[in-house]
């Protein structure tokens, strides 16, 4: 019987090696031509956390995603990923991150299977049939394994390149706006992976202006408010109600709260 | 060689099922023959003589529109993103995109030296396979270098006007000695006759080569 859920294709991969910090980033700052897109941004990730990364559109999140991702330079500050120093090391860091971004690194002329084969290659993962059948099962795309992902709708794509997450090695993982164009039951699949890719030692990062959703998956909460890191707490430290208080003075302003 | 595998199954995949660069080079060089056709007449001396320009001309211009579409598939859905990422060396990318451009302009080559031979009357029989080592060896440096000037200009935003502009000059010592190797197989004259221009050939194919694989990281990294 082949076995479902998230954790069906991770457990044939040997569970990650711990380490106390999976991202510290100091005084990062970005500047495109003479707009700041981030100011001051220090934070740092420990193995098993979850951080969800809330603000309004423009304020910096995808921006940091990007910088996190080594896919952009900062204007200055350091950043180190798994310990080394990733603008110094970029491809040495770059086997330990896994990114689901705007794009979701779909083929549209390949069928599902295919893109999955692609990147596992790519990736230098196993790229064994089955693992890749199980990866689609896990995301309830197995019976459309064999279509191309031009007739898939945004939420399929979405999903599929989930399923790209899942055959990888991650240690680092960075998504931004994941719950867009997921349903009930998808976004259900994503805080259950979520969370375990946080029990195998892993670390992720959530960019996200959906508060709810946001909260759901997250360790810790931080808020970008004009390209600065207004908090940066434990979600066990404050309520439901006062983190969505604090949300909506920080990245909207006093008293526009919803 | 793994990845460079995985990217040229990649791309002769997408390219069988979508066949947009097939079918525009096929009609496009099948325009390029009727215009020859006009502007030539049926003199079989003047086009016996401005044969290897012709060729070339079409392979050229064929190049120009398969070479500056290689890496716009990976505009789509921030797929570069994932090639940046992917951990390895970058190089494999290059030879994967390069194979793939080597195969389709293999094809398109075959179906025009076809035509050639169908619409001017003209037998390639005894120069085929003279004629045959010149265009894998002109075809080989015409795709590195285009395949690299592919990579640079798709991030740009006037890339229609400047892969051209970057690709004809660079590309200089390849068609000179593919034209002159060509026009001495054509003659019905020996290969060895043609040996400095096919040795400048082999020499310009390597080094765009060796360059492509060794800046193309920087070129993916933007």
């Amino acid at each position: 019987m082949i076995a479902t859920g998230p954790d069906a294709v991770r457990e044939q991969t040997p569970p990650l090696p711990a380490s106390d910090l999976v991202v510290e980033a100091t005084h990062l700052r970005k500047r495109f031509g003479l707009t700041c897109a981030l100011e001051e941004v220090s934070l740092s990730l420990e193995a098993g956390c979850g951080l969800t990364l809330l603000g309004p559109n423009g304020t910096g999140k995808s921006t940091l995603l990007r910088i996190l991702a080594t896919l952009l330079r900062p204007t200055s500050g350091s950043l180190r990923i798994t310990g080394l120093d990733a603008l110094k090391e970029p491809a040495a860091v770059r086997g330990a991150i896994d990114m689901v971004g705007h794009g979701t690194w779909i083929y549209e002329d390949l069928t599902a299977i295919e893109n999955l084969r692609f990147w596992s290659v790519m990736g230098g993962h196993d790229a064994a049939r089955a693992r890749l059948r199980a990866a689609l099962e896990s995301v309830e795309l197995d019976t459309v394994a064999e279509c191309r992902a031009r007739i898939f709708s945004a939420g399929m794509k979405r999903r599929l390149a989930l399923a790209r997450v899942l055959l990888g090695r991650a240690r680092l993982l960075l998504l931004d706006e994941p719950f867009t164009g997921l349903d009930r039951a998808g976004r259900k699949w994503l805080g259950e992976f979520l969370m375990s890719f946080k029990a195998r030692g892993g670390a992720f990062v959530v960019a996200t202006h959906s508060f709810d959703a946001g909260l759901g998956v997250a360790d810790r909460i931080a808020i970008l408010a004009g390209g600065r890191l207004a908090l940066d707490r434990p979600t066990t430290e404050l309520g439901h109600d006062d983190l969505r208080r604090l949300y909506d003075d920080l990245a909207l302003g006093p008293g526009v709260a919803s | 060689m793994r990845r460079a595998w995985i990217v040229v199954w990649k791309d002769v995949l997408s390219e069988r099922r979508s066949k947009e660069s097939l079918n525009a080079l096929v009609f496009f060089s099948l325009l390029l023959l009727f215009v020859f056709q006009f502007a030539l007449g049926p003199e079989r001396a003047k086009v016996e003589t401005a044969l290897p320009g012709l060729l070339w001309l079409g392979f050229v211009l064929a190049g120009l529109l398969a070479f500056g579409r290689t890496f716009l598939v990976e505009r789509e859905n921030d797929c570069w993103e994932g090639l940046v990422l992917a951990p390895g060396d970058k190089s494999a990318i290059y030879l994967g995109k390069l194979a793939g451009n080597v195969l389709l302009m293999a094809v398109v080559e075959a179906v025009l030296v076809l035509l050639f031979a169908l619409f001017f009357n003209l037998d390639f029989t005894s120069a085929l396979p003279g004629l045959v080592l010149v265009l894998a060896l002109g075809t080989l440096g015409l795709a590195a270098v285009g395949t690299l000037f592919g990579a640079i200009t798709a991030q740009l935003r006037a890339r229609e006007l400047l892969f051209p502009v970057l690709l004809l000059p660079a590309a200089v010592p390849v068609l000179l000695a593919s034209v002159s190797a060509t026009q001495t197989v054509l003659l019905g004259e020996p290969l060895a006759d043609a040996a400095a221009w096919l040795k400048l050939l082999a020499v310009a194919d390597l080094v765009y080569l060796v360059i492509g694989v060794l800046t193309f990281e920087f070129v993916l990294e933007g």
